[in-house]
C-alpha cells in the first residue's frame, strides 16, 4: 500500500527545480543530523561511563563493582515498566476499538481528543497525583492484599504504609503511556481494509466477530509495536517515577506492595547526580548508557514488528 | 473515498510518531538538562576571575551545599540591599561538587557540609596565595520526626532511634520505646522508618549522629547516600515530610524548621531528652571541639554527638562557607571578605534563620569567625 507511494514521490524524468534540489538537501540534511546526534548520545555516553566501567570494583558505589549496582536498578526499571505496559494495553486497545468502530463518529472524535490530552499533561504532574493522591488511596488496598493474599510473592508485605510502592509507580506509567498506544493502535484498526469488515459482516458475522476475525488479526503487529513504543516511554520515564517510588535499593524482588522497592535507572540518575562527584557521576553516566542501550533495542524490536507487518499488509492488499 | 480515508489515517500515523519522536527528544533533553547544570557551573568562573574594579562592586561566584541554598538567597537579598553594586551567583551543585571546582579555581568560594580534609587544604595552597580556611555558617538541627496517633511527646534514646532507622525495632510497642517513655500508651502500630532517596548532607550527619551514640546498634559507615535496604525511601526533605505525614506510623529525619505539624522526637542526650531547638542546636556547637591541627583561622567543627551536656541538641548539620585567606586579585578577596562577614553577621545569620530555619551561631563563634575573615586578604 505505501510502496506505490515511495515510487510516486521520485518523479524520474522531470526536470529538477533549484526549489527541489534545496528541500532534498534540507530533507537529507535533517535525517543525517538526527543520526549525528543519536550517535554524539552513544559517544557521550561511552566515553563518560568508561572510567566506571574500567574502575576497580570496590570504588563504584556500592563497592561491589558496576554490574551488581546496575543490575537491581535494571530490574526495577523493566518491572514497573513490564506491569505499566500489562495494565495499560488492555486499555489502549480496548479504547482504540471503541473508538474506530464502536463510538458514533464525534463521540469518537471526542475521545481522541481527550487521550491525546493526556500526552499533553507534563510527567511531574503526574508524579504530585501519584504521590499525593493515587497512593494514599491504594494504600488500604495493599494492606488488605498483604493480609488476606500475602502467600502470593507479589503481595508478601509488609505492606508500604504511605502507597508509594513499585505497583502505585507503574499505574502511574501506566496512565502516562496509555496514549500513545492508544492513538497508534486506534490508527492500525481504522487502516483495516474496508473490504475485509464487509466481507465479514456479509457472512453474517456480528460486529465482534468481524472485530475478531478482520481487525485484530489485521492490528496485531500494529498493537505489539504501538506497546513497544509505550514500553520505551515507561523505561525512560524520570521524574514521575523519582516522586511516587520509595526506592530503597532492596535488589531484587518481586514484591510489589512494600515499602522496600527497587528503584529505576533513570530516577536514580535523577537522584543521586546533584550531589555526585568524581566516579559516581561516571557510575550513573554507565546506568545510562545501560538504559540508552535497552531503550534502543525496544524500540528496534517496535521497528522490526512493523515492517514485518508492511510486508504482511502489502500480500493482503 | 477509500484512498482518501487511507491517506488521512497514514497523515494521521506520521503525526503521531512525530508526536511520538518529539516525546523522545524531549525525554532526552530532560535527561540532559542536569548535565547542561553541571557544565554551566564552569562558565560563572569566567566572569568571577574578571578583574573586578571600584570599592565593593563585581561578581562573586560560589558553588557547593545545596543545603544552603534557602540561606544564600536570603544572604544574597541582605548583601546586595547594602552593596547593589555586587552580583553574587551560587551554584547549589552539591558539597562535593563545591569544593572541587573551588579548588580547580572555578569559584570563588564553595559551601560545604564537610570541612577541607588535609589533602584539599594542600591543595589549597596552589589556588589560594595562602591556603584556604572553612567558616561555619549555617547551622541546622536535624529533627526525628514521626506520625503516630494518640502519642504527642514521643522521646527516644540514641540507640532506640538506630534500632528503629535499622529496622531492628519494628513496632511501636516495643520494650525499647516503652523504656524510653514510661507514660505514654503505645500502639501496636508496625514502624515505617523513612529515608532521604537522593544522597544529601542530612542524612550523612543523621547516620554519623547513630553510629556515634549508639555504634553496638548502628554499624553502618557514615555516609550520604542511606546505607539500609527496604525502608520507606523518599526524594529530599520535602519528601521526607510528606512521606511520613502520609504513612501512619511512619518516622523520618528532615532539618527541623520543616518538621510543619508532624511529631517531634526528644532525643536522648545524657539523662535528659532535648528537642531540635535553635539554642539546643547552639549549645552542641558550643561543646563541640575543634578539629586540631588546622591552618590559622580556620574553625573546622568536630561535632561532639556524644555529649551529655544540659540543653544540648547534637543531631545537628553544620555548613561550612571556604575562602581563600589570599585572592591573587585583591579586590575579589575584597568582596569575599565584605560577603562572608555578612553572613557571619547577626543580621546575615537572622536572614538564614528566617529564611531556611537555621540556628544562629552564637557571638563567641560569630567572633571568631571575624578574626578569620580578617585574614582574606584585601580585608
Amino acid at each position: 500500500m505505501s510502496a506505490p507511494v515511495a515510487t510516486a514521490a521520485r518523479p524520474t524524468g522531470a526536470r529538477r527545480r533549484p526549489g527541489d534540489t534545496a528541500f532534498s538537501g534540507a530533507a537529507a540534511g535533517s535525517a543525517v543530523l538526527i543520526l549525528l546526534v543519536l550517535a554524539g548520545v552513544a559517544l557521550f555516553l561511552l566515553v563518560q561511563a568508561f572510567p566506571a566501567i574500567t574502575a576497580p570494583a570496590d570504588e563504584v558505589p556500592g563497592g561491589e563493582g558496576l554490574a551488581v549496582y546496575v543490575v537491581p536498578l535494571l530490574f526495577g526499571t523493566v518491572l514497573s515498566s513490564l506491569v505499566a505496559l500489562l495494565v495499560a494495553a488492555p486499555f489502549a486497545v480496548g479504547i482504540a476499538l471503541f473508538t474506530s468502530h464502536y463510538a458514533p463518529r464525534r463521540l469518537s472524535q471526542a475521545l481522541g481528543y481527550v487521550v491525546d490530552l493526556l500526552a499533553a499533561v507534563p510527567s511531574i504532574v503526574f508524579g504530585l497525583w501519584g504521590v499525593f493522591v493515587l497512593a494514599p488511596t491504594l494504600q488500604p488496598a495493599y494492606a488488605w492484599l498483604a493480609e488476606n493474599v500475602g502467600w502470593i510473592p507479589f503481595f508478601a508485605g509488609p505492606a508500604s504504609a504511605t502507597g508509594r510502592t513499585i505497583f502505585t509507580a507503574s499505574l502511574v506509567l501506566a496512565v502516562m503511556i496509555l496514549p500513545i498506544v492508544t492513538a497508534l493502535s486506534r490508527e492500525v484498526f481504522l487502516q483495516t481494509p474496508r473490504l475485509h469488515e464487509e466481507a465479514a459482516l456479509a457472512l453474517g458475522a456480528t460486529r465482534w466477530e468481524m472485530i475478531r476475525y478482520a481487525v485484530i488479526p489485521y492490528g496485531r503487529s500494529g498493537v505489539i509495536s504501538a506497546s513497544m513504543l509505550g514500553l520505551g516511554r515507561a523505561l525512560g520515564e524520570t521524574m514521575a517515577v523519582a516522586l511516587v517510588l520509595s526506592g530503597s535499593a532492596v535488589g531484587i524482588t518481586f514484591n510489589l506492595i512494600s515499602s522496600g522497592n527497587p528503584t529505576t535507572i533513570a530516577a536514580n540518575i535523577a537522584l543521586q547526580f546533584p550531589e555526585a562527584t568524581g566516579l559516581d557521576v561516571n557510575t550513573l553516566i554507565a546506568t545510562g548508557l545501560v538504559l540508552f542501550v535497552v531503550t534502543f533495542a525496544v524500540n528496534f524490536v517496535a521497528r522490526a514488528v512493523v515492517n514485518r507487518r508492511k510486508d504482511f499488509s502489502g500480500a493482503a492488499g | 473515498m477509500r484512498s482518501t480515508t487511507s491517506r488521512a489515517a497514514r497523515a494521521a500515523l506520521a503525526t503521531t510518531s512525530a508526536a511520538a519522536l518529539a516525546l523522545s527528544l524531549a525525554a532526552c533533553s530532560a535527561a540532559n538538562e542536569p548535565d547542561a547544570s553541571g557544565g554551566g557551573a564552569a562558565d560563572p568562573s569566567a566572569s568571577g576571575e574578571a578583574p573586578v574594579g571600584g570599592d565593593l562592586s563585581g561578581t562573586l561566584v560560589g558553588a557547593g551545599a545545596s543545603s544552603q541554598q534557602a540561606a544564600v538567597q536570603a544572604w544574597v537579598a541582605g548583601f546586595n540591599g547594602q552593596n547593589p553594586d555586587v552580583q553574587v551567583n551560587y551554584d547549589p551543585s552539591g558539597s562535593g561538587a563545591g569544593r572541587e571546582q573551588f579548588l580547580a579555581g572555578a569559584v570563588n568560594f564553595a559551601g560545604s557540609d564537610a570541612y577541607l580534609d588535609d589533602e584539599e587544604l594542600a591543595t589549597s595552597e596552589e589556588v589560594c596565595t595562602d591556603g584556604a580556611i572553612d567558616i561555619p555558617v549555617y547551622v541546622s538541627p536535624i529533627a526525628v520526626v514521626y506520625n503516630l496517633e494518640g502519642v504527642d511527646d514521643l522521646q527516644l534514646s540514641p540507640a532506640t532511634i538506630a534500632g528503629i532507622f535499622n529496622q531492628t525495632i519494628t513496632s511501636w510497642d516495643a520494650p525499647e520505646i516503652a523504656a524510653d517513655n514510661p507514660d505514654a500508651t503505645l500502639p501496636a502500630q508496625a514502624i515505617t522508618p523513612v529515608n532521604r532517596s537522593d544522597d544529601s548532607g542530612t542524612t550523612e550527619n543523621f547516620t554519623e549522629f547513630l553510629s556515634a551514640t549508639a555504634p553496638d546498634v548502628w554499624t553502618e559507615e557514615p555516609d550520604g547516600v542511606w546505607p539500609i535496604a527496604g525502608g520507606e525511601a523518599a526524594q529530599g526533605t520535602s519528601g521526607v515530610i510528606s512521606a511520613v505525614q502520609a504513612g501512619a506510623g511512619a518516622i523520618g529525619y528532615a532539618d527541623a524548621s520543616q518538621a510543619a505539624d508532624l511529631g517531634v522526637v526528644a532525643v536522648g542526650v545524657g539523662e535528659e531528652f532535648v528537642l531540635p531547638e535553635e539554642e539546643a542546636a547552639a549549645t552542641a556547637l558550643d561543646v563541640s571541639t575543634r578539629v586540631e591541627g588546622r591552618p590559622e583561622g580556620d574553625i573546622a567543627i568536630d561535632i561532639d554527638r556524644t555529649t551529655t551536656e544540659a540543653g544540648a541538641y547534637p543531631v545537628i548539620l553544620v555548613s561550612y562557607g571556604i575562602a581563600c585567606k589570599g585572592y591573587e586579585d585583591a579586590a575579589t578577596g575584597e568582596l569575599v571578605a565584605a560577603w562572608m562577614s555578612y553572613v557571619v553577621s547577626e543580621e546575615g545569620q537572622a536572614a538564614s534563620e528566617e529564611a531556611a530555619g537555621s540556628a544562629p551561631i552564637s557571638d563567641d563563634l560569630r567572633a571568631e569567625a571575624e578574626d578569620s575573615i580578617a585574614l582574606i586578604a584585601g580585608s
